[in-house]
């Protein structure tokens, strides 16, 4: 339970904004272990999208270690990401951001390709993966055939086909209505029984809620990060 | 990974099948314009090289030759029936000697046939011209040895002159007069056709002795001779023979150049093909200029297709993509665009060039030779690569956070 899955430490970002030097992120520590459900938040401007972008290893810390996985990847080379991202991190956007021309088996199967998977494998890979999110009768079907919810399932998929270590969702609730949040929010709860970690940034207060974990960014440092061991539980008993 | 790739590049391409199709459009023109034009090109050159092969490798040709500046004060050089003779008599090795005798067709007004004229031309010669030019009679025979030996005056004639004369189908036994004189008919050639506008069948063999007597005094005759050389390792020292006998015979001086030309079928084909490459190449550069116009269109549109799928370079990278791998996906993109315009074009030129070589009269099939092919589409997977590594380069340098937030 307590095996750590990764570690921030003294991470700093900064940009160069003219001549002046703008710090998002000041020297900050984080841990996340197997397991936690994670909530991100803070106001615009706190520097979440900035940690999230770090986390999910589409951008490298200014100084700091970040260790994923046991491994340091905060000075990584470009294609050395990629890989790191291929392998250990499910991305889920705001705005599903799917391949149209692609049919939901394929988009499910995409990450695969870059893993060098045979395309029949891959294709089972993500048959199984859209099954296990409940859309195993519309693998066949385009985004344009698909309502926002069940677009937002297939990227789920598509996050998890790989195994990952980490799933980060990024406002994965931001386009639903409140209907299908409810929907995503207890596959997100599933998940998390299911052992898988996931970090979830939300500016949404009763999404943060129903995380185990809070961790509340302002101003590039974190303000406060409190764990509800108990939610779980009372969740574990309800389902 | 390839295989991903090129599948990649696929569903791009027929995602926007009417776009790629304009986009190759440069790429198409060119590389039609240019097989068309060298298939009618190669065509003309295949067949005439083929009848410059029947000659044989083996065989010499020996015509009078006069320098320009010479033939600007208007005297002209001949060969003549003693340098025949002396060939004949002192040149050894040699098989075939035919002489070919021209008389001007329309010497004594012309050949007719009641009152039918014909200004065919007509060629003093003897039995060997048939060996030498792979031309044989459909009707009758050609010219025997005792034709010539016996001055006999006989005619063997072209399709075009019996059409002419108005003679019947089967004209032998019948009469003409040629330059006033009475000829037998005893045979008539093959069809052969038109070669560069210039009517292959309108003509008359007749003994070249025969000739000889027809042409009398007038003027000087003009004669070429064809001889076989039997050992091919021999061609050269045979030629040097026949240079110094000529020379000596002609009383030429030390410092004096040939009056005369001694060439082999080899000599006369490659200056023919000497023109036919030079039109091929100043054809071929004009082509490299419209792959060229057509490359940069090809670029153009990629490019815009770069930022057009920004989003989803961003997608595929937060995935997993290597800048490789965006890079080949691009790269196969243009490849593959350019690559469909060269086989729309080669198609396209291909019906153009038979089209062409169809309608117009006496033009021998068009050609499409291998490396017309090769050229065409090697060209063309070329100007794809070198003008799709711009935008390429641009898709694989996105930054992927930009890239996801594109809109």
């Amino acid at each position: 339970m307590s095996e750590m899955v990764l570690s921030l430490r003294n991470i700093v970002k900064h940009y160069a904004l003219g001549l002046e030097k703008l710090t998002v992120l000041h020297d900050l520590n984080l841990d996340i272990q197997r397991n936690d459900f994670v909530a991100l938040t803070g106001p615009s401007g706190s520097g979440k999208s900035t940690l999230m972008n770090i986390l999910g290893c589409l951008d490298k810390p200014s100084s700091g270690e970040y260790f994923l996985g046991g491994r340091d990847v905060s000075q990584l080379s470009e294609d050395e990401l990629s890989a790191v991202r291929n392998r250990r991190i499910g991305f889920i956007f705001q705005s599903f951001n799917l391949l149209p021309r692609h049919s939901a088996l394929d988009n499910v199967a995409h990450p695969l390709i870059f893993r060098g998977e045979k395309l029949q494998q891959r294709r089972a890979m993500a048959r199984q993966a859209l099954e296990d999110v409940g859309l195993g009768d519309r693998v066949d079907h385009y985004p344009n055939q698909l309502s926002g919810g069940q677009k937002q399932r297939v990227a789920v998929a598509r996050a998890l086909v790989g195994q990952p270590d980490i799933l980060l969702a990024d406002e994965p609730t931001g386009n639903l209505d409140s209907k299908t949040t409810e929907t995503m929010m207890q596959l997100f709860e599933n998940l998390h029984h299911q052992g898988q970690t996931l970090v979830i940034v939300s500016h949404e207060s009763d999404i943060a809620a129903r995380c185990k974990r809070q961790i509340i960014l302002r101003d590039g440092v974190i303000e406060s990060d409190t764990n509800q061991a108990t939610h779980g539980g009372a969740l574990a008993h309800e389902l | 990974m390839s295989f991903e790739i090129f599948r990649a590049a696929i569903l791009a391409v027929r995602a926007n099948a009417l776009r790629s199709m304009l986009t190759t459009l440069g790429i198409i023109v060119g590389v039609a314009s240019t097989i068309a034009v060298v298939s009618v090109v190669q065509g003309l050159s295949y067949s005439v090289s083929n009848q410059f092969q029947s000659l044989g490798s083996n065989a010499l040709t020996i015509e009078a030759y006069t320098p320009l500046n010479e033939r600007i004060q208007g005297k002209f050089s001949h060969l003549t029936h003693s340098d025949l003779a002396l060939i004949r008599q002192r040149v050894e090795g040699i098989s075939d000697v035919t002489p070919i005798l021209v008389v001007p067709g329309s010497q004594g007004g012309g050949t007719r046939h009641r009152n039918a004229v014909s200004l065919a031309t007509i060629l003093g010669t003897n039995k060997n011209y048939i060996n030498l030019d792979d031309w044989m009679p459909e009707q009758g025979r050609f010219i025997l040895n005792q034709d010539d030996q016996t001055r006999r005056k006989v005619a063997v004639l072209g399709k075009k002159v019996v059409e002419d004369l108005e003679l019947p189908e089967d004209p032998r036994g019948e009469f003409i007069t040629i330059a006033g004189e009475w000829f037998k008919i005893i045979g008539v050639m093959e069809e052969r056709g038109e070669l560069l506008g210039f009517n292959q069948d309108d003509i008359i063999f007749i003994p070249y002795s025969a000739a000889g007597a027809l042409i009398g005094h007038h003027r000087l005759p003009n004669l070429q001779i064809r001889l076989r050389v039997r050992d091919i390792t021999a061609l050269d020292s045979v030629r040097q023979k026949i240079e110094r006998l000529l020379r000596t015979h002609r009383k030429l001086g030390r410092d004096q150049a040939n009056d005369f030309k001694i060439q082999t079928s080899d000599q006369l084909l490659e200056s023919f093909e000497k023109v036919t490459d030079t039109v091929t190449a100043v054809l071929g550069g004009i082509v490299a200029i419209s792959l060229l116009v057509g490359g940069i269109g090809i670029m153009n549109i990629m490019l815009v297709s770069v930022t057009e799928r920004t989003r989803e370079i961003g997608i595929n990278k937060a995935l997993g993509a290597t800048r490789n791998f965006i890079l080949l996906q691009f790269l196969a993109e243009a490849v593959l665009l350019c690559l469909i315009g060269g086989l729309i074009g080669l198609g396209l030129g291909y019906g153009l060039g038979a089209a062409v070589a169809a309608v117009l009269p006496g033009f021998p099939p068009a050609q499409v030779p291998a490396w017309a092919i090769m050229l065409a589409l090697g060209f063309s997977a070329s100007v794809g690569i070198i003008f799709g590594i711009v935008p390429a380069a641009k898709a694989a340098n996105l930054n992927p956070i930009d890239a996801l937030r594109y809109e």
